[in-house]
């Protein structure tokens, strides 16, 4: 129970690993965006470079990203399948009532791509950034808009607090669990609602817990000055380098081979 | 200015309670100083240690840190980061997932520039002997680290006192030997003030002072010598002596003369060699 990662992070230095976290994330929206942007299977030759160029330098394969897919193949499935019966147009096979078309095929196929790729884009920047680099760059990006009433500061403090604690109470639960078997209590058998019942005796003392430990820390946290995000400074500030305007740059090629897929071909 | 904490009267009531916690506590705690402050589960010592930074304030009477009043919401900051408090429990007063980014939680919320946090977070890891451990998550270091990265985030504010709240309560033997002679040396070499608040009459002994508290009020203050040789008036209230000072107190009682006043076993072995 010790060793606990969080999220999906693949320690490592490459190049994408270095890159500021808030390019990484202002590109994968960019990314986003584009794919919805492309209408037609040539236009998705872009992004599918811009991945595989971004595997390459990030030292992850795709076979690994793709791996990421798992857990949605219900959904890609779903999404090929409702398309492939539900778009009018010319027949190519009859399943009873339901009607495979051409359109539907090809729309499907579309889709799924479409699907595979957001996935695979986004999960390129949980795979490189770590959970609490991220944090930093989505506060950083937040703080303009704090001025009208986004907590961007009080939001990365209350995630940087939760990874923090995620493997205390981890452990916390092991030790509650191992407590409570001594005594008798069975996690494992009986129905749904049975089991359900038994995690009664495991969370009440947990959620005891972590509120004296909330209590605790807001202590600790006060007695160590702090007052929110105000005049606030940080010992490490985040920096663009060279690697975040090449980034930007190749982020632009992208964007231009996406739009000219769609309105000039 | 007065360079030192000076407790003047102090009441305490908690707000959910009919009983005050502390009664008329007088203290005065110079710079420099390294002070033990021992007492029975409910005498008052935690709760005087949240005192003393302004996390509570006094019911009646008056806290002065420098001079400056606790009470005054003006010069809470100013306090805090002169007189910093390490908490019992480690876990619960670490706020970051990497070790140096906690040291460095303190300075960031006082708005020290980048740099200079830098140079304090591995002057802080330094002195607490974590250099090596600075990248590390803090749920895989042992409790005695864990607390030692704890004392390094209060380092890193230079406070001139460090509090101690029974920081080695929760660590095993070895966590507590680490932690202790970290305080020594913050004591001796960093020069820091030192409010050391436990409940082991070995960790006491180290102390140029030693005060006892029991149901509120102090009622013992002196060297831990002085206050270690009256092993009728602690064991009334209470609280044990050291080991050897038991043993000491014992065989006294069986007709060895031995001073009454042993605190170390060094000493003991001083005393009994003769008599062999």
């Amino acid at each position: 129970m010790r060793e606990i990662t969080i999220g999906q992070y693949i320690p490592g230095n490459s190049a994408i690993h270095r890159l500021d976290p808030r390019t990484k994330i202002i590109i994968t929206f960019a990314f986003m965006v584009l794919l919805f942007v492309i209408d037609d299977f040539a236009g998705y030759a872009f992004p599918i470079i811009f991945i595989a160029i971004a595997s390459l330098l990030s030292g992850i394969s795709v076979k690994y990203m793709l791996r990421g897919l798992r857990p949605l193949i219900v959904i890609i499935m779903l999404t090929f399948v409702l398309n492939l019966f539900m778009v009018k147009g010319r027949v190519i096979y009859e399943v009873g009532p339901l009607n495979v078309t051409y359109e539907g095929l090809y729309q499907g196929a579309f889709m799924v791509l479409r699907l595979v790729l957001l996935i695979v884009g986004t999960s390129l920047l949980t795979l490189t950034t770590s959970p609490i680099t991220l944090t930093d760059g989505i506060e950083s990006l937040l703080k303009p808009f704090s001025k009208v009433g986004v907590p961007a500061h009080e939001l990365a403090m209350m995630m940087t607090i939760a990874l923090r604690f995620i493997p205390t109470l981890m452990e916390e639960t092991d030790k509650i669990m191992k407590a409570q078997m001594a005594r008798g209590a069975d996690f494992s058998s009986g129905n749904m609602v049975k089991r359900a019942q038994s995690l009664v005796p495991l969370l009440v003392p947990l959620f005891i817990s972590a509120f004296r430990r909330a209590d605790d820390l807001a202590m600790a946290m006060e007695s160590r000055c702090y007052r929110g995000g105000e005049n606030r400074t940080r010992m490490k500030t985040l920096k663009m380098t060279r690697g975040d305007v090449f980034a930007f740059v190749a982020t632009g090629f992208l964007a231009a081979g996406c739009l000219a897929s769609r309105f000039l071909w | 200015m007065a360079a030192e904490i000076l407790v003047e009267g102090v009441c305490y009531q908690y707000p959910q309670s009919s009983e005050m916690a502390l009664k008329d506590v007088n203290l005065r705690i110079k710079k420099g100083e390294f002070i033990a402050i021992i007492g029975p589960n409910g005498s008052g010592k935690s709760t005087l240690a949240k005192l003393f930074n302004g996390l509570f304030v006094p019911t009646k009477g008056r806290i002065t840190v420098d001079g400056l009043d606790t009470r005054d919401k003006e010069n809470i900051w100013k306090i805090r980061q002169k007189a910093g408090i390490v908490f019992q429990n480690p876990d619960n007063q670490i706020v970051a997932t990497v070790v140096e980014e906690d040291v460095a939680f303190g300075p960031e919320n006082l708005g020290v520039p980048p740099d200079e946090i830098r140079k304090r977070v591995d002057e802080a890891l330094e002195i607490v002997e974590l250099k090596e451990y600075a990248q590390k998550p803090p749920h895989l270091l042992s409790g005695g680290q864990k607390q030692r990265v704890a004392i390094a985030g209060i380092i890193a504010m230079r406070p001139d006192y460090i509090i101690m709240d029974e920081p080695t309560a929760m660590l095993d033997p070895v966590g507590r030997k680490e932690v202790i002679s970290t305080v020594k040396r913050l004591n001796k070499e960093e020069g820091k003030t030192i409010v050391l608040i436990t409940h082991f009459m070995e960790e006491a002994v180290e102390a140029d002072k030693v005060i006892v508290m029991s149901e509120g009020r102090v009622v013992m203050e002196g060297t831990p010598r002085e206050i270690f040789s009256k092993v009728g008036k602690l064991k009334a209230i209470g609280l044990d002596v050291p080991q050897v000072t038991e043993l000491a107190h014992r065989l006294r009682g069986q007709g060895l003369a031995i001073r009454e006043d042993v605190l170390t076993i060094d000493e003991m072995v001083e005393c009994l060699c003769p008599l062999l």
